[in-house]
């Protein structure tokens, strides 16, 4: 079984984020990390192909600067290969640009099973997944805890609002997993050094069959026409624990009077 | 690009529009001249009622979709209205989980861009303006369309407060929802359900979450406990969510609930970016941390530098004797 996962590079998120003061796009510039939430994709691609008894996992990914530290940490964890789409005309690039993007470079890897995850770290639309799925013509099951593949078809435990449905869908199919679905596993040295061999097909938007007005800030038709500083919110009363802090919580009910 | 009209993906539970669906439509009321649902289910006749007096005047009846996921079938319904000429000029969907499948098959369907996680949604100069709280809710952002619409929004919950504005019931209209061949492929074999006592966590007016510096899952008992002393929904991190201690249900924050109660009540929570913009809005935050840097504190109205096992059973105890 031949697994796409998209995986999204990101700038570190432990790093304060920044918007561009023209363009008000988000700062992607310097070294790129695999988005996190990816890492569960990329883990449960790898699981279920070998459960499948073969196949191979690709990752797909738009960055920019041909930007694929986050693509060997992926190919490290045993993903078999990487397309990688960079292009200039991509800055600027929405959720639905995006989607076209993947679901043309996704094509080309014929796949079985597409992943992605629920949301990313940094832009989370948490609709480039259906896009995609509607762009490649597939069925979707978003929010999956556990996913089970046999015979042709996956079956997901996917989250709802009361507690979980079981899905049952053809493959080939798109499914989003959430965090925690899985423990994504630490690249071993050898992977490392595994990766370093690993190929990434590099490509540009024409490689891809669209056109320039398609993507990028051109095709979002979308604009952040301003950013400000929310309302903040003060800190009020600090008070270092000496055995009798739960007075001052109940005090402290007692006069909003929910108790 | 005038607004005139409005519709809003009216998503049900258990015959009855879901909160957010009324959050949505009594916003839809300040932006357009009319407003209508799209909805589906097989009961929509029972919540006509409901939608009507928060605004809707007309709802669209998909019908039941049995055991289909709703994103396909109900963006292809829409789809299929817009091409016809039928269509609104703005769309208000929900943050939830259909309502992102919808969204995203929509706009690949008619090729029209979406504006997600929405906190707020003004009109400008006859142009809707969208609101984003962006990196941890510390600033707020503000985005349009530039192309021809309908414009596709997708809102968080608890953005706007549902109030009904007392109309008739909704004209019920039935729609054919087309063919959506193998996109809608997906079938739900089984439904489970969670047992949940207690207050809904997105409605209770306090709010008791718990997370990782409760150190081990058997702590959160504690906070079941304290909750429900208080008459409050047990809430968490999502650190112990992914830890397997609670239900996905419980989460608060960017990818769980948006809750905005007179009291939140944040036990062993550090107070990450994702976790602030699920709970800033609550009208007052109490936080029990031990360390005296952890971010959670600096939004407390009430923080504790202390220790959760020492404090949260004292609490418990103290509330008991008042009992
Ligand atoms: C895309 C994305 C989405 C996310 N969405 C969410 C979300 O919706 N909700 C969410 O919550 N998180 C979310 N997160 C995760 C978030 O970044 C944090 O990792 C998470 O909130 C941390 O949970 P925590 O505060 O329980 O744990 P920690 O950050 O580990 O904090 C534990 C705290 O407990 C304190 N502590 C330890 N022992 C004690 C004790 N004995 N007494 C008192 N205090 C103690 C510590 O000082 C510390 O401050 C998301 C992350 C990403 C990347
Ligand atoms: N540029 C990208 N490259 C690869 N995958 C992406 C990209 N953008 C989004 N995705 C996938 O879609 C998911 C949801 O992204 P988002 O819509 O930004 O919340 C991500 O977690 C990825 O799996």
């Amino acid at each position: 079984m031949n697994v796409a996962v998209c995986v999204k590079q990101i700038p570190d998120p432990a790093a304060p984020g920044s918007l561009h003061p023209d363009t008000k796009n988000l700062v992607r510039e310097g070294k790129l990390i695999l988005d996190d939430s990816d890492s569960y994709g990329v883990e449960m691609a790898l699981q279920l192909a070998e459960h499948a008894g073969g196949g191979e996992v690709t990752l797909v990914s738009m960055a920019p600067n041909e930007e694929t530290s986050g693509l060997r940490t992926a190919l490290a964890m045993g993903a078999a290969r990487a397309i990688l789409v960079s292009d200039e005309t991509l800055a600027g690039s929405d959720a639905l640009g995006t989607a076209k993007v993947l679901a043309a470079a996704i094509k080309r890897a014929e796949p079985d099973l597409v992943m992605a995850a629920t949301e990313s770290t940094d832009g989370y639309t948490g609709t480039t997944p259906a896009q995609v799925a509607e762009l490649l013509g597939l069925p979707s099951v978003t929010f999956a805890k556990r996913i089970d593949v046999s015979e042709g078809s996956v079956r997901v435990e996917r989250q709802t609002e009361a507690g979980y449905d079981e899905v049952e869908c053809p493959l080939p199919a798109l499914v989003t997993v959430t965090a925690g679905v899985v423990e994504p596993r630490y690249p071993s040295f050898k992977g490392i050094m595994a990766a370093k061999g690993k190929p990434v097909e590099q490509l540009k938007v024409t490689d891809l069959g669209l056109s320039p007005d398609q993507v990028g800030s051109a095709g979002a038709r979308q604009e952040v026409t301003d950013v400000a500083a929310a309302e903040e919110r003060k800190a009020g009363e600090i008070v270092v624990d000496e055995g009798d802090a739960h007075e001052r919580i109940i005090a402290f009910l007692e006069q909003l009077k929910v108790l | 690009m005038a607004i005139d009209k409005v519709w809003v993906v009216a998503e049900s539970s258990g015959g009855a529009p879901t909160s957010l669906t009324l959050e949505l439509l009594t916003k839809a009321r300040s932006l357009g001249s009319v407003v209508e649902a799209v909805a589906w289910g097989g009961d929509v006749a029972s919540t006509a009622g409901e939608l009507g007096s928060h605004g809707a005047s007309k709802v669209y009846d998909l019908g039941d979709l049995g055991d289909a996921l709703p994103g396909s079938r109900v963006a292809a319904a829409i789809a299929a209205q817009i091409q016809a000429g039928n269509g609104p000029d703005l769309i208000l969907i929900g943050t939830s989980y259909d309502g992102r499948d919808v969204a995203g098959r929509l706009s690949a369907r008619i090729d029209r861009p979406v504006l997600t996680n929405l906190v707020d949604l003004t009109v400008e100069d006859g142009v809707p303006v969208a609101h984003h709280a962006i990196f941890g809710g510390t600033q707020t952002a503000r985005s349009r369309f530039t192309a021809e619409g309908p414009g596709i929004f997708v809102v968080r919950a608890k953005s706007f407060a549902a109030e009904p504005a007392g109309g008739p019931a909704a004209e019920v209209a039935p729609v054919e929802v087309p063919e959506a061949g193998a996109t809608d492929t997906a079938r739900v074999r089984e439904r489970h359900v969670e047992e949940r006592t207690g207050p809904q966590l997105d409605e209770a007016d306090v709010v008791v979450s718990g997370g990782r510096g409760l150190g081990q899952a058997e702590k959160y008992e504690m906070i079941e406990e304290l909750a429900k002393l208080l008459k409050a929904a047990p809430g968490a991190s999502r650190a112990i969510v992914d830890a397997g201690w609670v239900p996905y249900a419980y989460q608060v924050g960017q990818t769980g609930k948006t809750v905005k109660p007179t009291v939140y009540l944040a036990c062993g929570i550090s107070g990450a970016t994702q976790h602030m913009v699920g709970m800033k809005g609550a009208k007052n935050i109490i936080a029990i941390n031990k360390d005296q840097e952890a971010p959670i504190l600096s939004i407390a109205d009430l923080g504790i530098v202390g220790d959760v096992h020492k404090v949260v059973p004292k609490l418990i105890d103290a509330l008991k004797a008042r009992a």
